[in-house]
């Protein structure tokens, strides 16, 4: 059978290099995976498209890119199940990176963040006679954060990367946890710190795509989550990202449910005049259109339930941890 | 066609515009509503970062109370609907998890069994109620409208969450809604994409620029209004339209409408129970498009 690819070339050498759409037809079996059918029209149709790739089983990383709009490897993506309802399967590059050729991105960024994050053991003290031994339990939890293949998927759908280019991104966040949570390493409190800063942890925006895209399931934007609440319990709490989030649970307790104008007062501090006035223009709009929380806000009627299970929820998770 | 209505937080809060205009399009389609007063707030996502476990015990309740009524449960907020699904997913995968939880709940009455099916309206309209039947409601036919998509992140992703194996319509879900009130969806990449709300308090640059990016994306491609079926989206996307604008240094102008308001609006309902005046980005050019008194 046929198959339309619709592929986003880019020529570096081309006179004016800009990039273009370039359609292929191209004859494919019912198997194929879209790197097939790339490989296919490279080799039969076009010698001048180039794409990144090695192990074709989804274990180098190499071959990520945007297959209908979504970042995935294309080695694991099946050219039918792409195909179905479209007249076309569009292929990209890799987002958030800039293109090098055709389906070829550049990875630079993407490494020198990962590197900034420490991505090695810093263990403290002595050294052990033999090696650093961990109990294996202790190192479940990373089992799934370490099969990041560094593929760079997660990265190219992230949506904060995509208008802030200082944003430490999910996949060199997930690395950082994968440190933060293991055992052996004793820089915690110096890397939850860093993290904590601008562009770090409290920048993403929890909208999902690095978990929708990671063909590893590793869910990167959980773990920058876990790293919130660790940073948090190792104390760094003076930031608006975990003032927010100590309101919000605080105010969901204390009534069941949500109290906007609380939250951002508790977010900011009632004292910092900066953040007040730079809200004010935007409250005063809407307060003129209506547009407003209540000022005196109702709690659910049954509160003291909610109240009681915050309170069980939590003795049961300190007996567990006893 | 019954439903326990969980209206979540916003559509009291902040855009105090949406509850009555999901009321009054739920009247209008016929649909009945017991409204969920005692549940609690989702947790937003903002909870679970911090006690997944706490977040999960507090959407268990609200579905043992739904699951008491007998009813399935609808929600008209993208990220209630996106959390409750994930929680959910995780009770009904997990009789162990559920029975833990369930331990805390008891002591209030209340045990959930794992049957509750949660849906936004937007997906009752398309699966339940039906595309076809919505269509001869329609009075004020939208023609001539050109209409954006903004679906909200927890309405399409995480996708292991969201049923889309079984119903996958959910994904053009609001395309065809806008098309069969008479209007033209206009297409665009950021659709699916993030708002920025989550972040608007941590780093509000980055929160406005994501406004931006969409909305001139969506305006440049024609769009005379966008709408969308999350209220802190609207929150984002209406209220920080000025700043977007001023930063970008160029006009946007594009009203942003509720989903329930969308649809009022083709169905007749009075424009002051739908709050139209209430946006930030008002509506006004719009009517001089298209000819609907706002
Ligand atoms: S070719 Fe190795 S992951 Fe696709």
């Amino acid at each position: 059978m046929e198959a339309i690819l619709k592929v986003k070339r880019f020529n570096p050498e081309a006179a004016k290099p800009e990039p273009y759409w370039q359609e292929y037809r191209v004859e494919v079996e019912p198997h194929f995976t879209v790197l097939d059918a790339l490989i296919k029209i490279r080799e039969e149709k076009d010698e001048t498209l180039s794409l990144r790739c090695s192990c074709r089983s989804a274990i180098c990383g190499s071959c990520a890119m945007r297959i209908n709009g979504h970042a995935t490897l294309a080695c694991k993506t099946k050219l039918s199940e792409m195909a179905r309802g479209r007249p076309a399967v569009t292929v990209e590059p890799a987002g958030n990176m800039p293109t090098i050729k055709d389906l070829v991105a550049d990875m630079t960024p993407f490494w020198s963040k990962v590197m900034a994050v420490e991505p090695w053991l810093q263990p403290r003290g002595p050294e052990p006679q033999g090696e650093y031994l961990a109990p294996a339990d202790a190192m479940q939890h990373l089992v799934g954060v370490m099969a990041c293949i560094m593929c760079g998927a997660c990265v190219s759908d992230c949506t904060v990367l995509e208008i802030d280019p200082n944003f430490l991104g999910p996949a060199a966040l997930a690395k950082a946890y994968r440190f933060v949570g293991d055992p052996r390493d004793q820089a915690d409190a110096e890397r939850l710190q860093a993290l904590s800063r601008y562009s770090g942890i409290w920048d993403c925006t929890r909208c999902n795509e690095c978990v929708q895209a990671c063909p590893k399931g590793i869910a990167p934007m959980d773990r920058i989550m876990a790293l919130r609440d660790r940073a948090m319990d190792a104390g760094f709490r003076n930031n608006t990202g975990s003032r927010h989030t100590e309101a919000f649970e605080e105010i969901v307790e204390h009534s069941g449910r949500l109290d906007e104008l609380r939250l951002a007062i508790k977010t900011f501090g009632m004292m910092n005049v900066p953040a007040m006035l730079g809200l004010a223009p935007v409250g005063l709009r809407a307060l003129m259109r209506g547009k407003m929380p209540p000022i005196f806000h109702k709690p659910i009627p049954n509160a003291q339930a909610v109240q009681k299970l915050f309170k069980k929820v939590e003795e049961a998770q300190k007996g567990d941890r006893k | 066609m019954k439903f326990a209505f969980y209206p979540g937080c916003v559509s009291r809060g902040g855009c105090p515009e949406l509850y009555p205009s999901a009321k009054a399009v739920c009247q209008k389609l016929g649909l009945d509503l017991v409204e969920l007063t005692g549940a609690s707030c989702t947790g937003a996502g903002i909870l679970q970062e911090k006690n997944l476990l706490l977040g999960d015990t507090l959407n268990a309740r609200t579905f043992a109370m739904a699951e008491k009524l007998g009813l399935p449960i609808m929600t008209i907020c993208s990220t209630c609907q996106g959390v409750m699904s994930q929680a959910n997913k995780r009770l009904q995968d997990d009789a162990q998890y559920k029975a833990k939880i369930n331990g805390f709940l008891a002591e209030e009455g209340l045990e959930y069994k794992g049957n509750v099916v949660i849906k936004h309206l937007l997906w009752i309209i398309v699966e339940d109620y039906g595309i076809e039947r919505l269509k001869p409601l329609v009075v004020q036919p939208l023609t001539g409208m050109k209409i954006a998509p903004f679906y909200g992140c927890y309405i399409v992703r995480p996708s292991w969450a969201l049923g889309f194996d079984e119903n996958g319509g959910r994904q053009t879900s609001l395309e065809r809604v806008i098309e069969a009130l008479g209007a033209e969806a206009v297409d665009f990449s950021g659709k699916t994409r993030c708002c920025g709300f989550p972040i608007l308090t941590i780093n509000e640059r980055n929160s406005v620029s994501m406004v931006a990016k969409h909305t001139i994306e969506a305006k440049d491609l024609g769009a005379d209004v966008m709408v969308t079926p999350c209220p802190l989206c609207h929150l984002n996307l209406d209220g920080y339209q000025p700043k977007a604008a001023a930063m970008s240094h160029r006009e946007i102008d594009l009203p942003i409408l509720h989903l329930p308001q969308m649809i009022a609006l083709a169905l007749g309902v009075d424009h002051k129970t739908t709050g139209l005046s209430r946006h930030i980005v008002s509506l006004k050019r719009l009517v001089e498009k298209v000819g609907v008194r706002a």
